[in-house]
């Protein structure tokens, strides 16, 4: 059992992190190389203005049924993605869009989803919540508050069984992890010893409700003790930290010895979706995490301080993200609307 | 030829599909060592190993959630859960995931897997050992709800399921799991998931049922027959998709119905066949289409379980109804 705390809260519980300094002579310390810190800062930005436009576009009317956007949290999916390997699967909740473009998915079919279209990755039947990509171990967002983790125990077992060495990492969030089906989830994938990575991205609520008002345990790492199963929690804000963490997790899974639990601590900016006007909490609480602890924002003062990029440098990859989003807004208007014939399509492969 | 019962047959077409398919792999409750507490799955970790046929926790959820998982990686596991009482924690990976996944994805990613139950009363079991919900599997588009009424159709229409590539609900009526014999080659022969059966040709009343059912049916068809009424019988076997084609026919020919099974009556399955039947075969009909089910309470214990299960009675005094009817 190597449970550990490695992080400090980013949300209020606990005094954040001293403010890092930029523009020090000695760049600042991080196990990341100018490249890979590139790499990460133009990964989370494409979130960022993704889920921007998204929220936009939902407020314009243009995208139905719900929308759970990912800003704030884009470390986590983005240290993880860079952790994994190259047919490791990938399953998460419907805070799915950052997974979604993290694994590769192209933002044009995503957003095609999102407005329901026919170009959309579900042909514009399954919406925010619902899209797949095979190709990229993608095993799609589901809607359902626990799903992710029985399926993803099955997607690891499959692999266990055909004797590979691919994890499944399975994501949920910390209003999950006090569903019965995890914790039937965590038994059987230590029993079998499968492969799989439960994340726990714990943005501290779970819709309205702060998981301490929820969860007797708030230490979800702690989860899969009684199973058996390490766990470990990390900064969930520092993108590094949590690549290296997830690094350890998979490695753990690949090396065949069993599933592993890692609570990544987040915060999310937006509300739990769209018509959440979150009066669960202070906008001071907001404003302090998003002023102190952005996970961009971190990034970016390493950058400058490191002397790998300066302002200007920053500001034309962000320009290149917002045209790639814009591009896949347009796409996702431009797409034509799904024929109803669709409506008996893909029920059964036959009638 | 070999005789073999219901149960039997059960555990002779998973050993056929387990042989023909290696991405085949059973789970469940006692199914391993035990060989399942009905014996469906007797002796078959000895043949295949326990890899493939698993012992599981008790917990149906992730039972049915790590088969979808499963399937979507292109497996075809075949979950069973010991009695349908305890399907209800599966129900929700079997509607909300299982049922939608090749919807959802645009056919991306499909779900093959056989979710089976034993179903039904008649064994003086309790109430959540006894019941028939299959309306509530019947009622969800994207899945398969199959339930066979003799041995040959149990072996047959299982190895179809597991071949099929969407998700199937197979009930399998356990009062008749070791009551008839039947003679058949063990031949890998599947049959059809999209039609009703016709069990025996008539003239007068069409008699629809499925399940264990179909042995008080077929009952009172012959003690119709002495005294010449001839009764058509339609083994319905998949209620999800359901062929009303071949039951329309015979209504048409014959214009009189009479649907049985032993489910609660209210919002059971024959009520989607006698709306059908109203909707597209009105003017064929020379009176009211006729029920019997199970009575609108929870499934009761023993003592009264002859009271509450359709009867031979029942049904005979059904048809009369529909046959006196001007």
């Amino acid at each position: 059992m190597t449970s550990k705390s490695a992080a400090s809260e980013p949300g209020t519980s606990k005094p954040a992190p001293a403010k890092r300094k930029a523009g020090v002579s000695a760049p600042p310390k991080t196990g990341a190389t100018p490249e890979e810190l590139l790499e990460y800062f133009r990964a989370m930005l494409l979130i960022r203005r993704f889920e921007e436009k998204a929220g936009q576009m939902y407020g314009m009317g243009l995208i139905g049924g719900f929308c759970h956007l990912y800003i704030g949290q884009e470390a986590v999916v983005t240290g993880v993605q860079a952790a994994l390997g190259e047919n490791d699967a990938i399953i998460t909740t419907y805070r799915d869009h950052g997974h979604m473009l993290a694994s590769g998915m192209d933002p044009r079919g995503v957003m095609a989803e999102l407005t329901g279209r026919r170009d959309g990755y579900s042909r514009g039947k399954g919406g925010s919540m619902h899209m797949f990509a095979r190709e990229r171990n993608f095993y799609g967002g589901h809607g359902i508050v626990g799903a992710s983790a029985s399926l993803g125990t099955g997607i690891a077992f499959a692999n266990r069984y055909r004797g590979n060495d691919q994890v499944c990492v399975t994501y949920f969030g910390d209003g999950a992890a006090n569903q019965g089906q995890v914790f039937e989830s965590f038994n059987m994938a230590a029993l079998w010893s499968l492969p799989v990575v439960y994340i726990i991205e714990n943005n501290q609520y779970a819709m309205g409700t702060a998981v301490t008002r929820s969860t007797a345990q708030t230490k979800l790492y702690k989860r899969g003790e009684a199973f058996g199963i390490p766990g470990q929690q990390t900064d969930g804000m520092d993108v590094v930290a949590v690549r290296d963490a997830a690094r350890k997790a998979i490695g753990h899974c690949r090396k065949k010895k069993g599933p592993y639990v890692l609570e990544v601590l987040t915060y999310r900016y937006r509300g739990h979706s769209m018509s959440d006007p979150a009066k669960y909490r202070t906008r001071e609480e907001v404003n302090k995490v998003r002023s102190e602890r952005d996970p961009i924002d971190h990034v970016r003062e390493l950058l400058i301080a490191g002397g790998t990029a300066d302002e200007a440098a920053l500001k034309e990859i962000d320009r290149e993200v917002k045209a790639l989003v814009t591009e896949a807004a347009d796409f996702g208007q431009q797409s034509p609307e799904p024929d109803p014939a669709e409506l008996y399509t893909d029920v059964l492969m036959t009638l | 030829m070999t005789e073999h019962t219901l149960v039997g047959a059960v555990n002779l077409s998973l050993a056929k599909a387990l042989e023909e398919d290696e991405t085949v792999i059973l789970f469940g409750e006692d199914i391993g060592v035990d060989g399942g507490v009905f014996r469906a799955t007797d002796g078959l970790v000895d043949r295949f190993g326990k890899d493939r046929v698993l012992d599981t926790p008790l917990a149906e959820g992730v039972l049915a959630g790590m088969s979808v998982g499963l399937a979507a990686e292109g497996f075809r596991p075949v979950p069973e859960i010991q009695f349908m009482g305890f399907i209800y924690p599966a129900l929700e990976q079997m509607i909300s995931h299982a049922s939608r996944l090749r919807n959802r994805t645009r056919g991306r990613l499909t779900c093959p897997m056989v979710l089976r139950a034993p179903y039904g009363g008649g064994i003086h079991a309790p109430e959540h050992h006894s019941e028939s919900t299959e309306a509530m599997f019947a009622h969800i588009p994207g899945l398969r709800v199959v339930i066979p009424s003799s041995p040959r159709r149990a072996y047959g229409l299982l190895l179809s399921a597991i071949r099929d590539p969407d998700p199937v609900v197979f009930l399998e009526p356990k009062r008749i799991y070791r009551a008839v014999r039947e003679d058949f080659e063990d031949d890998g022969e599947g049959m059809p998931l999209d039609s009703c059966f016709i069990q025996r040709e008539g003239t007068d009343i069409t008699l629809v049922s499925w399940g264990a059912m179909m042995h008080e049916t077929l009952a009172a068809a012959d003690q119709l027959a002495e005294h010449g009424t001839r009764a058509e019988v339609i083994d319905v076997a998949t209620l999800r998709p359901l062929d009303m084609d071949t039951i329309l026919a015979s209504v048409e020919k014959t214009g009189r119905c009479v649907i049985v099974h032993e489910a609660v009556r209210s919002n059971g399955v024959g009520a989607e066949i006698a709306a059908r039947i109203g909707e597209d075969g009105l003017l064929s009909l020379l009176a009211p289409v006729g029920r019997v089910g199970g009575y609108d309470t929870i499934m009761p214990l023993a003592r009264l379980e002859g009271r509450y299960m359709p009867s031979t009675e029942r049904v005979v005094s059904a048809a009369r109804r529909a046959l006196e009817f001007e």
